[in-house]
């Protein structure tokens, strides 16, 4: 009988496939004691040549799918598998102790890992007490005869079932033959959640239970866009959901006549709708979506994706990649936005109380100057090779724009100085996200270029409410009329100062907000690439003059639900 | 036998990617090597065997190659180190 599974509808498509289960296998063992020594080095050696062989694989893939830094980190993996020391120590533990293969490679590979992570002053050191824990696993999963994931390997279409997806597990992923992602838990901007947007995969997140009620190989039907998943469908509901994964790539493909389309409103208004990248890979999918700009490029992948601060070339390098990528169309890159729920291994950062009210973001770039200034330098000598903004996250005051600001133009001024090319019409701007700011963006306007409003953040802070908790998620409201008056005082002030705003949270493409937010006179609307043809096909629907006299009418309304209806009574 | 003295210049010391540099420059010969640092000495082709040495910015190190094409790998060695600028 088909189970029906509900979730949190994180990405839109359709997918009919077998299921993929990157959920962990049980790796406990017996300690047994044995007599026959060479048998069971053998048994050793059998699984350390198996692992290498799928290293080898797996790297390769990486490789392909990844570019060579991302399989660094496998190659680190074969070198360790080759250690004529560790393996040594395994064999003589074999034969001295006469214990099994597992019990011996546990015990040397412990001791590794132990001294690894007592190495408290040297980070670099401590997580390669994961490597070898990495390495561990595979040797081991071979000597128990068990299967590890291997998300690299798939060859073949399939739906991924996990409790949730790590950034290292969907770096793996190659789109060719996965179809669609179930997991137990997160939400619509939840890591796996923006990862499914940017690949253009459908997915459902949040749905507690796919890890239980799905087994590998059963067949998956997945509707990313009602949040909904059938295992083992009988033939009509497969036919149901082949039709309607036609349909949407019917409606899809209608959108994508809008691809060179301008953004203009059924009036002749025009706004400009960017993407949201992640890396200057994703170029390519905001271009073949037609973005008119890069409204948002977190550069954060920079200092995640890395086991120490990257270099000044190397920052270059991918920021000019971008730039380059987009021929010419603006691209805005946020300042490093650590902190919150963002970590580095190698930059230590005080535990505290409330991380997102602590030490993050513009607070740290201030504080720790040489970081910010290495950023500023690679991303004004960037700056030569197409339209780069530069935004600061989290700025609160005008002080602390005033202070970055000021950076910026200490080592804007040093290259000129050292006849480095730089632009000269580069855009300073800041995001708006803390109330307070949003609150004198009269005072702000002045000294930014543009303001880009990040609504997740804006939302949480005005509300009080932590977005991560599910408890208090009903106050995630976009719509409300108060976030809607702090998004209207935003915009009408740089308007004021003959400045624009723009929008980079999930609001912006949120098919509700976008006729309130073409009311109230937002300049740029950036989201996931995906979202952008969907947008542009509802923006050419709206006439602005109309939309005003919603937008005047929503921020006079008393609660979400009002201004719901409202905006449907409008846009019918 | 072959002996070569480094001094480590990286401001990371012998651990970050180098060090899996080192050691595969290392297991290309068939002679024994040796990294020797301190009064500490281990098998320059073990990963771990390096790395547990926890060589920094600054330190004396010498590599010894015993075997047929120990001046050969001494060499490799002594090269990978320049390239990389490990040590001088």
């Amino acid at each position: 009988m088909t189970k029906t599974l509900k979730g949190i509808a994180a990405s839109d498509g359709i997918a009919v496939a077998k299921a993929y289960m990157l959920v962990q296998p049980d790796l406990s063992f017996e300690e047994k004691n044995i007599s026959d020594a060479d048998a069971e080095i053998k048994r050793l050696h059998d699984a350390v040549d198996a692992s290498k062989k799928e290293l080898e694989i797996i790297k390769q893939r990486a490789t392909e799918n990844l570019g060579a830094d991302e399989a660094e980190v496998f190659e680190a993996h074969l070198t360790i598998l080759s250690d004529p020391e560790m393996l040594g120590q395994i064999e003589d533990k074999i034969k001295n102790d006469k214990v099994n293969a597992e019990a011996a490679l546990k015990a040397v590979t412990d001791m590794f890992i132990q001294m690894f992570e007592a190495m408290t002053d040297n980070a670099y050191m401590q997580e390669r007490a994961g490597d070898v824990r990495d390495v561990t696993k595979r040797v081991m999963s071979h000597l128990l005869g068990v299967t590890l994931p291997n998300p690299a390997l798939i060859d073949e279409e399939v739906v991924i079932v996990a409790h949730d997806l790590t950034p290292s597990d969907t770096a793996q992923l190659d789109r060719k033959y996965v179809k669609g992602f179930i997991t137990d838990i997160g939400g619509r901007t939840s890591h796996s959640a923006i990862m499914s947007r940017t690949l253009e995969i459908p997915a459902v997140v949040g749905s507690e239970t796919a890890t239980q009620d799905i087994k590998a190989d059963d067949i998956v039907a997945l509707n990313g866009i009602d949040g909904v998943a059938l295992v083992n469908p009988t033939d009509a509901e497969v036919a149901d959901y082949q039709q309607k994964a036609k349909d949407y790539a019917a409606q899809k493909a209608e959108w994508k006549k809008l691809k060179n389309a301008q953004s203009v409103t059924a009036d002749g208004k025009e706004v400009l709708i960017g993407a949201n990248i992640g890396t200057p890979k994703d170029v390519e999918g905001a271009n073949d979506n037609g973005a008119e700009a890069v409204g948002l490029f977190r550069s954060e992948f920079l200092y995640m994706d890395s086991s120490e601060l990257p270099t000044e070339d190397e920052q270059f390098e991918a920021y000019k990649q971008a730039v380059e990528g987009m021929h010419g169309k603006q691209v805005v890159v946020r300042t490093m936005d650590i902190g919150g729920d963002k970590h580095l291994p190698y930059l230590e950062l005080p535990e505290e109380q409330n991380p997102f009210l602590g030490y993050r973001a513009i607070r740290i770039s201030l504080d720790q100057q040489e970081i910010f200034r290495t950023q500023l330098r690679a991303l004004l000598r960037a700056s030569h090779y197409g339209k780069l903004a530069i935004m600061f996250p989290m700025i609160a005051t005008v002080q602390e724009f005033k202070d970055a600001k000021a950076i910026f133009e200490e080592e804007k001024a040093k290259l000129v100085a050292d006849g480095v090319p730089v632009a000269d019409d580069i855009e300073v701007g800041m995001m708006m996200e803390i109330p307070a700011a949003a609150m004198i963006a009269d005072k702000l306007a002045k000294y930014a270029d543009f303001f880009s409003i990040g609504t997740n953040d804006l939302i949480q802070y005005s509300m009080a409410a932590d977005r991560g908790n599910e408890r208090v998620s009903y106050l995630y409201q976009p719509y409300n009329p108060s976030i809607l008056r702090l998004v209207k005082h935003i915009i009408e002030s740089s308007h004021k100062e003959g400045k624009w705003t723009g929008m980079c949270g999930e609001m912006a493409g949120d098919q509700i907000a976008v006729p309130l937010l073409v009311g109230l006179g937002l300049d740029e609307f950036s989201m996931s690439a995906t979202s952008i043809l969907k947008t542009r096909s509802l923006i050419k629907k709206l006439d602005s003059t109309k939309m005003s006299e919603l937008a005047a009418k929503a921020v006079d309304c008393e609660t979400t639900d009002e201004v719901v209806a409202l905006v449907k009574d409008y846009t019918k | 036998m072959e002996k070569k003295d480094f001094h480590v210049t990286a401001e990371t010391g012998i651990h970050a990617r180098p060090a899996t540099l080192l050691v595969q420059a290392a297991s290309k010969f068939n002679s024994d090597i040796t990294l020797s640092y301190q009064d500490k000495s281990v098998n320059l082709k073990s990963i771990m065997g390096v790395m547990s040495l926890g060589v920094g910015q600054g330190a004396d190190v010498t590599i010894t190659a015993d075997g047929a094409d120990e001046a050969d790998a001494i060499k490799a060695i002594a090269d990978t180190m320049t390239k990389e600028g490990l040590a001088e």
